[in-house]
């Protein structure tokens, strides 16, 4: 049975220029427990997909069902960690859990986990912000949701700190099993770590690509299989991954 | 960041006592009743608030100050936060704010006690009312800045609506909420002397009239001394400390 079932006809926004039609017919399954990677250029909608998924927004042609009952639990991390500023890093990760006996101490264990136990009474601006987005990991982890919706949840950090949250992620991942969204605009980080790779097109976006993938783990984004498959890839479809941004880089 | 505090502390007193000398100065060059010195205003105070009504009266003002205020930052808060949040009441009701905030106190004073009679109640509404555009204004700014990117969090953790709330939503207005209390509190007190002298026959505002058709100088010092005393200790004990709790997580 999949977790997760989508099937967007369309999703447009009015803006002063009219209308911008976001997505188009976009479907896909992904089943339980599969990490499942959403690459696309910037404008492709993935932000948009990823909001209409958590249920951000209704407003959309098509029907998405979540697995489980009532559509079970949901973790979410965003582009930036929007950690609420006022409450420390304990909190911020409570606020993901109902208020109970034993949930500062899952919080704490959580945090731990993360290699943060110094920092539970820290506040966000006290944090780097490498130790700010293990922290938005924490609150989307402390609840063990079904589904874990990333949008991007790495970008803007150097290449080890990433490479270590990844890391993270994939313990977790493993640990736990929820079914993962990880949306991504790098072609190397989708194919260190997926299960499959979902290819979007530029705007309006549609899955244009669907590639499972079994490269044994652990991989790297700078290892020589994930290197020899995004050549492959690159040859056989020169179009597709024309306008990603770890592309246009190694154009450059 | 002691040595820090510890030479405020100093500058303050420093200011404090300063100003004192200088008062007793100028009074001693003026050595005219019409300029009574720190010390005789010092002995006039103890002595009405031994055997006068100024505790009385101090108080009395204290109870007004506080309806109105309580009142003033909740209507004037819901007003500016449904402003913020809401175009079509934004626009409908902008008009009225600009109006409210232009309308001299002295009018709403007056049209209270015209329509609602000469008691209490129209005299904290007067008060009140005073207050409420400028509150709505400054909430009306929090409002608009409310960051819909953690109400979105709030959203996808699927939080009740009071820790939404607690957590999510009311702190990012605390700063507004501060800036108008602040604001509110010193604007209040003095239109309730106003209130007080106009339409009351108690209360720190209706006793200064009484000295001031007596010209007794020395006591609208003292009362006026009394009650700065009052604000300031609120103002330090009560509203920077919360000041200090509720803004502790910026860097």
């Amino acid at each position: 049975m999949s977790a997760l079932d989508v099937a967007v006809t369309r999703k447009a926004y009015r803006s002063e220029r009219g209308e911008i039609v976001a997505l188009a017919d976009v479907a896909f399954a992904v089943r339980a427990g599969q990490l499942a990677c959403l690459l696309g250029p910037s404008g492709s909608g993935k932000t948009t997909l990823l909001s209409l998924i958590a249920g951000l927004d209704r407003a959309y042609d098509g029907k998405i069902r979540r697995g489980g009952d009532a559509g079970g639990r949901l973790g979410m991390v965003f582009q930036t960690p929007r950690l609420m500023p006022w409450l420390t890093a304990r909190d911020n990760v409570c606020l993901a859990l109902d208020p109970a006996p034993g949930s500062a101490a899952r919080a704490e264990k959580m945090l731990a986990d993360m290699q943060l136990g110094a920092y539970l009474d820290a506040f966000p601006c006290q944090l780097s912000g490498g130790q700010q987005r293990r922290v938005a990991l924490a609150r989307a982890f402390v609840n063990d949701p079904d589904l874990l919706l990333l949008d991007e949840p790495f970008q803007s950090l150097d290449a080890p700190t990433a490479q270590h949250l990844r890391d993270l992620l994939l313990a977790l991942w493993s640990r736990r099993r929820p079914t993962i969204l990880f949306v991504t605009h790098d072609l190397r980080e989708a194919l260190s770590l997926g299960d499959r790779v979902l290819f979007l097109s530029a705007g309006p976006g549609r899955v244009v690509l669907d590639l499972p993938l079994d490269l044994p783990r652990p991989r790297s984004p700078d290892g020589a299989a994930v290197e020899a498959l995004r050549k492959r890839l690159l040859e056989s479809y020169p179009d597709l991954l024309r306008g990603l941004a770890s592309e246009q880089e190694s154009a450059a | 960041m002691v040595s820090l505090r510890l030479s405020d502390a100093w500058l303050r007193s420093l200011s404090a006592v300063t100003l004192l000398v200088l008062w007793q100065a100028a009074a001693g060059a003026a050595a005219s009743p019409l300029l009574p010195g720190p010390a005789a205003v010092a002995t006039a105070l103890a002595k009405l608030a031994v055997d006068g009504r100024l505790l009385t009266d101090l108080g009395i003002t204290l109870l007004r100050v506080a309806a109105s205020f309580a009142l003033a930052m909740a209507a004037g808060s819901a007003i500016g936060i449904l402003m913020g949040h809401n175009r079509r009441v934004d626009g409908l009701f902008d008009l009225w704010l600009v109006l409210g905030l232009n309308i001299p106190a002295l009018v709403i004073i007056f049209l209270c006690y015209l329509w609602l009679g000469l008691n209490e109640v129209a005299a904290i509404v007067a008060v009140a009312l005073n207050k409420v555009p400028n509150t709505a204004v400054i909430l009306r700014e929090g409002a608009r800045a409310v960051d819909r990117d953690l109400l979105q969090v709030a959203d996808v953790l699927k939080l009740s609506r009071s820790r939404r709330l607690r957590e999510v939503y009311l702190p990012q207005l605390y700063p507004y909420l501060m800036a108008a209390s602040r604001s509110g509190l010193s604007l209040i007190w003095k239109i309730v002397l106003v209130v007080e002298l106009v339409g009351r026959s108690n209360g720190v505002g209706f006793q200064l009239g009484v000295y001031f058709q007596f010209f007794d100088i020395t006591s609208i010092l003292a009362y006026t001394a009394s009650f700065v005393a009052v604000m300031l200790a609120i103002e330090g004990w009560a509203m920077r400390p919360l000041q200090r709790r509720l803004t502790r997580w910026r860097a």
